[in-house]
């Protein structure tokens, strides 16, 4: 689904992110895993070319069903922003428009990537069915849901949008611990029973280690790691990964 | 909301009591004698006199204050000792002349200053960016008795365009008689249907307003671009890029609503400050307003005057706030919370 090789962002003559390969399949979930600053939400921008609008230069190629991504028009990225690669963001509060009610929002996403206006209700209604959300809750601006109603929410969106890819950055890091169980259980479906390609941004290999079919490891903006989950996990090649590995905590396993 | 509404109204109400009771006291302590001001420097002792007792002088000050207090909550707002007609009577026909001025002013300011801020935030550090920078800081910045004298300069001396001063041309009296019903002249002119004196007030209102607006315009732009470059860098506009959504629709749809509480509450507060404080540009103008009638009053010494404008000015200040409260609510639903 989604191809990038040598891809490389940089901030004036600075190299915030490097990735020389990098794959994610239909009904595939990757894990990207590294610490703060390195370089993996700067990646997730790259995809969307919303690194460029930041002031970034990217260079490589990022490539979604084979359609060239880095140096496409402004104007037909927009249609494939949404649409085709969804994005899930941290703090899914924040990430809504405080000003709009939930409807608001949901509508005008769905109408500008043309969806009949007849059809959104219907989209909508099957959309928050599979969260598990009512639809009065619509109605609410973001300070008015809690943070899992509104993760939830923005989870039915990028359902309804139907996108091909989702690009999930840290997207359990501000929810309390069930909540993250709700929310991982939801990521999970979209990949099995809607087919979509999954990038799971995360600093906690916890998380990944649940959810990701692979997992690649970036640190100081390089990838240092990647491979299948269960091998990555069970035997980290590099220490780096065998420190973010022996860090996670475990019940029944003294640190 | 409505209890809301409620509590602030009360609220207002004691902000006025303490306005009424300092303004009171400051204007007792002003040096001069409203008696010498009332009856003229020529006025013998017994003439003084009996101004002093028919100006309830010779009373106490706590209970010229109560007498005031009453008379204020009962509509009257004591004489004038200058044009000695009722200061009601006289803010009655000053107010709405300011208010016509100020209100185009600043409708024009938000209609020019919005966009402009739009577009330096768009595109900021470029050039139309600088561009805008610095012609909204030349709008603040500049004395307004000076903008408006180059107004009248080029608009009326040089091109002959606009008409000078006054709020309309007296001869269109006598031609097509203006029926009063508020007392703003485009207003009543749209009202009555009386074409020539509306257009006539409109060529004469264009350079005061333009004077009055230079600043407000300059301010709005600037907060408006400081206020959307803060709301930009937010989680939610990200989100909607990442949604597909273009920088037309973050700039000036999305992005703007939650930016414009501050502008809102800068708009109010120029608002009431300009009803009083656009003195000069009245003078200039020969615009009959509350500026003019306020300065007057000071250099007379006219007390009961002094004392009436204030308290407007007051008043319309906390109504300018109320208003900002129930707008940023209708604007922006945080604020509701807040309320």
């Amino acid at each position: 689904m989604i191809a990038i090789r040598d891809l490389e962002v940089r901030f004036g003559g600075r190299r915030v992110a490097s990735v020389a390969e990098l794959d994610v399949a239909r009904g595939e979930i990757v894990g990207l895993v590294g610490e703060s600053g390195s370089g993996k939400s700067m990646t997730a921008l790259a995809i969307l070319g919303l690194a460029q609008i930041a002031g970034a230069r990217v260079t490589g190629s990022v490539q979604l069903e084979g359609m060239e991504l880095v140096g496409l028009s402004e104007r037909r990225l927009r249609a494939v922003r949404g649409r085709r690669i969804a994005m899930i963001m941290q703090s899914p509060r924040a990430s809504l428009n405080p000003t709009l009610r939930l409807r608001t929002t949901f509508e005008r996403t769905l109408r500008l990537h043309g969806v009949p206006k007849r059809e959104i209700a219907e989209r909508a209604a099957a959309a928050l069915r599979e969260v598990l959300l009512d639809p009065p809750l619509l109605n609410r601006y973001p300070h008015e849901v809690s943070g899992g109603q509104a993760q939830r929410f923005v989870i039915a969106l990028v359902l309804a949008l139907r996108a091909d890819v989702v690009i999930a950055d840290e997207p359990t890091s501000a929810l309390d611990v069930t909540v993250q169980a709700e929310v991982v259980d939801l990521l999970r479906r979209l990949r099995d029973d809607h087919g979509a390609a999954q990038l799971f941004i995360s600093h906690d290999l916890a998380v990944i280690g649940q959810l990701a079919d692979r997992i690649v490891v970036m640190r100081g903006g390089e990838v240092v790691e990647s491979g299948p989950a269960h091998a990555v996990l069970a035997a980290p090649s590099v220490p780096y990964t065998q420190e973010l590995v022996a860090a996670v905590p475990r019940i029944g396993v003294p640190a | 909301m409505r209890r809301v509404l409620v509590r602030r109204l009360g609220q207002a109400l004691i902000v006025l009591v303490g306005v009424v009771i300092v303004t009171f006291g400051v204007a007792r302590l002003v040096p001069g004698d409203p008696a010498i001001t009332y009856a003229g420097p020529r006025a013998s002792q017994e003439e003084l006199d009996r101004v002093r007792v028919e100006l309830g002088l010779d009373r106490p000050w706590p209970e010229q204050l109560v007498d005031y207090a009453g008379g204020v909550a009962t509509g009257d707002w004591g004489t004038s000792l200058h044009t000695r007609r009722p200061v009601l009577d006289d803010l009655s026909t000053a107010v709405p002349a300011s208010l016509e001025l100020v209100l185009v002013a600043l409708v024009v300011a938000a209609l020019v200053g919005v966009p402009l801020g739009i577009l330096a935030a768009r595109r900021r550090g470029r050039l139309v960016d600088g561009t805008i920078r610095l012609l909204s800081t030349l709008a603040v910045s500049m004395p307004v008795f000076w903008l408006g004298l180059i107004l009248q300069n080029v608009f009326f001396a040089r091109l002959g365009w606009l008409p000078v001063a006054g709020e309309y041309d007296p001869q269109l009296d006598y031609t097509s008689p203006l029926t009063v019903w508020t007392r703003m002249t485009v207003v009543d002119a749209l009202i009555g249907g009386n074409w020539p004196v509306l257009s006539s007030a409109l060529a004469h209102l264009a350079l005061p307003a333009a004077a009055v607006a230079a600043y407000p315009t300059g301010a709005i732009a600037q907060m408006t671009r400081a206020s959307l470059l803060e709301t930009v860098g937010e989680d939610h506009v990200r989100m909607a890029r990442a949604l597909g959504f273009g920088e037309r629709a973050i700039y000036g749809r999305l992005a703007l609503r939650p930016a414009l509480n501050p502008v809102i509450a800068l708009v109010a507060l120029v608002f009431a400050y300009s009803l009083a404080n656009t003195f000069l540009v009245e003078a200039i103008f020969n615009w009959p307003g509350l500026g003019s009638y306020a300065a007057a009053s000071i250099t007379t010494l006219d007390t009961p005057a002094i004392l009436g404008v204030t308290l407007f000015v007051a008043v319309a200040y906390v109504l300018a706030n109320l208003l900002v409260d129930l707008v940023q609510a209708a604007i922006d639903p945080r604020v509701r919370r807040a309320l």
